[in-house]
């Protein structure tokens, strides 16, 4: 068997689908968009330097098809990088649903959602996560610090609210 | 007096991505900063959770076609379609398997065959748990499997070709209980044989052969039973691996016996 890209990429196919697993909350999903990651990857693997890190250059590749599928499912005047903040909601039924770590996930924009899983998940340097991305990593920092925040207030706010005794 | 340290410090510690330096000055600063010291245990929480939440995906099977890529370097034509079609073969053959009945018109060594890739495809890329009972134990795994198939069974001995056992498992398969029988060599290529009641009486003994998406299954019915042998191999050596499992069994050696 000749090394190559293609024996190296198995390697890294569990860790991709964990991501994109993650990213996309879908497990069919997930598993397209790992299969569209490979036949991408196979396709310009001519692009791809030997010796340089592949791990990082599938999570690109990859990253690029996640924010095409993005741009396709979106009205045009939405740009993905302005994608608002979803609004902090304190109701009952909201707290209940935070206690999912998947829906909290799946309510941060996609932007901040791809910072936070390949940091705290798939546990990337920021400087590597920031060249994924093609952002400078100043946007990974303020990206993550907003994520982190975003999901303690969606987690912790279950805790947070008082039990009401009912009478 | 701690010296003051910057917000994306205290993400980097979370992360594990700081100096030693740095790190001792954020673990000072957030001994005398209980907010700080709060939010940075929620993060760090927040990555256990995450790994905790997605990390049994790492051992779970993968999809067949995706297993198979280091092995299809030579002929590499339509990638794209190649992909995509051992996909959709995972898929509709998983579809058939649970819809049972479905196709129980058709030829029955055509449906045992599918049903032999599908198991290979299911149950060989498992890392953690890729037999029931192992190879450690194989006279209980042959007891076993004999006496739910109804019928003495033997696990042929690959050695001489480089393939040990690794062990079984059971399956419910279109007209009673299969016996899988798996084997791996040095590489971790692994191979299957599967194993039923032959139901129909018939007698065939010649070898078949089936290739299908890099998916290489031997097939032959010999006295009473049914077996299939799979594996992502060359043919030859596929061819090799079902002559000594037909020699041993005819005779009936085994690496059990």
């Amino acid at each position: 068997m000749r090394p190559g890209p293609e024996s190296d990429l198995i390697d890294h196919l569990p860790r991709l689908r964990r991501y994109a697993r993650a990213l996309t909350g879908d497990a069919a999903r997930a598993d397209d968009l790992v299969q569209d990651t490979v036949e991408r990857a196979l396709v310009k693997q001519a692009l791809w330097r030997p010796g340089s890190d592949l791990r990082a250059w599938l999570f690109t590749v990859m990253h690029n098809l996640f924010v095409n599928q993005m741009r396709a499912a979106r009205p045009p005047d939405a740009a993905l990088d302005e994608a608002p903040d979803m609004p902090v909601n304190g109701g009952q039924m909201d707290a209940l649903a935070a206690r999912d770590l998947h829906a909290a996930l799946l309510r941060l924009p996609e932007t901040q959602r791809e910072v936070l899983l390949l940091v705290g998940l798939e546990q990337f340097a920021y400087a590597e996560a920031a060249h994924v991305l093609g952002v400078p990593v100043g946007t990974v920092m303020s990206r993550l610090a907003r994520a982190r925040e975003q999901l303690r207030r969606d987690l912790a706010g279950e805790a947070a609210i008082p039990l009401k005794v009912v009478k | 007096m701690t010296e003051r340290v910057r917000e994306d410090e205290l993400h980097a510690y979370v992360d594990g991505q700081l100096d030693e330096a740095r790190r001792l000055a954020v673990e000072a600063w957030l001994a005398a900063s209980p907010a700080d010291a709060a939010r940075v245990r929620d993060w760090a929480q927040q990555n256990r959770a995450l790994h905790a939440a997605f990390d049994p995906v790492l051992n779970e099977p993968l999809p067949v076609a995706l297993a198979r890529l280091p092995q299809r370097d030579g002929a590499r034509k339509p990638w794209k379609m190649a992909v995509a079609a051992a996909f959709a073969v995972a898929a509709s053959g998983l579809l058939g398997y649970a819809a049972g009945l479905r196709s129980a018109a058709e030829a029955v060594p055509v449906r045992f065959v599918q049903d032999a890739a599908v198991a290979h495809a299911v149950f060989s890329p498992e890392v953690r748990h890729p037999v029931e009972v192992d190879a450690s134990q194989s006279a209980h795994l042959v007891g076993w499997l004999s006496k739910r198939l109804g019928a003495p069974l033997h696990a042929p001995d690959f050695g001489a070709l480089g393939f040990e056992l690794l062990g079984g498992r059971l399956l419910p398969g279109e007209t009673g209980p299969v016996a899988q029988f798996m084997y791996q060599d040095a590489a971790q290529r692994r191979v299957t044989l599967y194993v039923r009641r032959d139901a129909t009486g018939n007698r065939e003994t010649a070898f078949r052969r089936i290739h299908e998406n890099g998916l290489e299954v031997f097939y032959w019915i010999d006295r009473g039973f049914g077996y299939a042998l799979s594996g992502a191999l060359d043919a030859a050596r596929m061819r090799a691996l079902a002559d000594a499992a037909y020699r041993q069994l005819a005779r009936g050696e085994a690496a059990d016996g």
